[in-house]
């Protein structure tokens, strides 16, 4: 066989002219994949954060669903049967004035979870809002927003927050305006920073230089190269937000019973942490697992949006 | 440097001025008076309003309380009549400030070391271990982590008091309740920090030199890569006031943040008041500190 190899002697009759076919060489042979795509893709090769997203949606789906899985409301108190442990009546037992606690864990889950998403949400409305004005406008207006932002940023806004919710009392609505007011400052210095660098950015010059429009490179540049770092913001806003509402409610500017809320939750468990330890942990494991979940998919969005900022 | 200084020093006053006016008016603007629960003879209300100066018209308040507070004073407080907040605060600080150093000195000790052993051991157990722990200590609050140690080690073990803050061993749960967060963050800077010296051009050149892996270590890569932590130290005051409003709430301990939090469930609005611009005045200071501090050591910062 090697002998035969060796004898092998090429010859131009042995070869012909593929022919160049100048529009098969420009084709791409593989689908494309947009940003979001890839994103996508990273996020769920990262094993932690997608464990956040099945934990999250598990407590989503038991917040949702929970409540309707028993025949109690969140206030249907029934003193005969107070105080109970664990049954399969009640399944987390009751609390001291009967009310199943099962329905109440879930019921509160909603009002934690609802005001972190809708804080978060219009955290990020109005600091994308205010970060833009400062990043495009630029001169008085810019100069103002970061002097508001840097002197708010200065003392906890846990203070902040404390002081509005005195002036607006107690409740659902005071507590989300309460942590809009004083939660947008993060976002607005992040969307300002980001416009101001795409501003310079070479593309953004030459597309400008082309004839494109003010409204072309919003659309085209600046909103698609933004949204990554927006949502990533968010996602941390949320655990944010959940933080601060079971602080208010702990100290009893929060939620007032006989709504419920987990922060709330924790602090009446806290009273009864030697006689039924579980109304305390209970909501303390909700409340940890919820915020866990959160950050373990921020950090994953952080590096499946923004991988320039991967380690 | 120095005008540096005078010049952070300005705008740190101007800061606290502008927040002790927008305090006092949104104190002003708070519902009803602070009185109204009580029930009391006809007179008494007016000689009460009289006492704390609440007949006046809400400017002259305002005066009234700069002056006084340039003089270092705080008021009385509205529900412990004959009590000022200066004196509350001053029984009631050497507590936060016991905590808060403790909790301080612990997790910047565990934090180091933990980031720097994560960053050497990168990718392996230790280094899992270490993420896990700063995940952990982030995303739980800092009264949830109070609550869990003091059922699992007070309650449930009673290897530590429950509550109170007298002897040493009263310190330990609340330290590492307060603690954890910051360690979190400090040992996930560290560890970043560290990485980046580690891949820096100045330790391979150290290292291709044959400069010993101890000098390496100490001199190149520790003096370098812990110097970002001191700007961390902000923050961490900002950390341990917030967290003491509810760390010494779950272990009862007589501190500020107890007291903060019991004067706005009281609605005691000049105790509320006397210790938001105290937590400020002390925010500032420790910022302006830092500030001058990172300037002194971190020669590449130029003065602006």
């Amino acid at each position: 066989m090697e002998n035969a190899t060796r004898e092998w002697t090429p010859s131009p009759d042995m070869f012909e002219p593929v022919g160049v076919m100048t529009q098969e060489a420009d084709r791409i042979s593989r689908p494309s994949h947009t940003y979001f795509q890839d994103a996508r893709r990273r996020f769920m090769e990262n094993r932690a954060s997608v464990a956040g997203l099945i934990l999250l949606i598990l407590f989503v789906l038991l917040c949702v669903f929970g409540p309707l899985l028993v025949p109690y409301s969140y206030n249907t108190s029934d003193l005969s049967s107070a105080n109970q442990g664990f049954s399969a009546q009640h399944w987390f037992g009751t609390d001291e004035l009967g009310r199943d606690f099962w329905a109440r864990v879930w019921t509160g889950g909603r009002m934690s979870i609802i005001i972190g998403l809708l804080a978060a949400l219009m955290q990020a409305v109005i600091g994308i809002l205010a970060g833009s004005a400062a990043g495009f406008l630029g001169g008085k207006v810019d100069q103002f927003i970061m002097r508001l932002v840097e002197f708010l940023m200065a003392f906890p806004y846990l203070v902040w927050v404390t002081l509005l919710m005195l002036i607006t009392g107690a409740g659902f609505f005071p507590m989300v305006l309460a942590l809009t007011l004083t939660g947008w400052l993060s976002m607005a210095r992040l969307v300002r920073g980001q416009i101001l660098s795409l501003k310079n950015e070479d593309y953004v010059i030459a597309t400008q230089s082309l004839g494109a429009d003010t409204r072309r490179i919003i659309l085209k540049h600046m909103i698609p190269n933004t949204m990554g770092v927006i949502i990533i913001n968010m996602t941390f806003a949320i655990p944010g937000a959940i933080f601060s509402e079971a602080f208010l409610s702990f100290i009893g500017i929060g939620i007032k019973s006989p709504m419920t809320s987990w922060g709330l939750l924790v602090s009446m468990g806290m009273k009864q942490i030697y006689t039924y330890p579980f109304r305390l942990l209970i909501p303390c494991v909700c409340i940890s697992l919820t915020m866990l979940s959160l950050q373990l998919i921020g950090d994953g969005l952080r590096d499946a949006l923004d991988p320039k900022l991967r380690r | 440097m120095l005008k540096f200084i005078l010049r952070r020093t300005l705008a740190s006053f101007l800061m606290l001025f502008i927040l002790v006016t927008a305090t006092f008016f949104v104190v002003k603007l708070l519902p009803g008076s602070p009185f109204t629960s009580e029930k009391m003879q006809a007179g008494s209300k007016e000689i009460l309003y009289r006492y704390y100066g609440l007949d006046k018209p809400v400017w002259q308040q305002y005066f009234t309380y700069l002056g006084n507070l340039l003089q270092g004073d705080l008021g009385v407080s509205y529900k412990l009549r004959s009590v000022s907040v200066n004196s509350i605060i001053a029984s009631a600080f050497p507590y936060s400030l016991d905590l808060g150093l403790r909790a301080l000195a612990f997790a910047l000790t565990a934090g180091l070391i933990l980031g720097i052993i994560a960053a050497y051991r990168r990718g392996k157990a230790m280094d899992t271990l270490t993420m896990l722990l700063a995940i952990i200590g982030t995303s739980v609050p800092s009264f949830i982590i109070g609550f869990f140690v003091q059922y699992l080690f007070a309650v449930h073990l009673k290897w530590f008091p429950v509550a109170q803050y007298e002897s040493g061993w009263h310190t330990v749960l609340p330290t590492f309740a307060l603690g954890l967060g910051m360690l979190a963050t400090i040992a996930k800077y560290t560890r970043t920090s560290m990485l980046e010296v580690i891949q820096s051009d100045f330790v391979r050149t150290a290292n291709s030199k044959g400069v010993s892996k101890l000098a390496i270590v100490t001199r190149h890569q520790l003096r370098n890569a812990l110097l970002p932590i001191v700007t961390l130290l902000g923050p961490m005051v900002a950390m341990v006031i917030t967290g003491t409003f509810v760390v010494e709430n779950v272990f009862g301990i007589p501190g500020l943040g107890r007291h903060y939090v019991t004067s706005i469930q009281n609605l005691d609005y000049t105790l509320v008041l006397g210790l938001t611009v105290f937590f400020a005045a002390f925010l500032v200071l420790m910022n302006l500190l830092v500030d001058i501090v990172y300037k002194l050591i971190d020669p590449r910062i130029k003065l602006e």
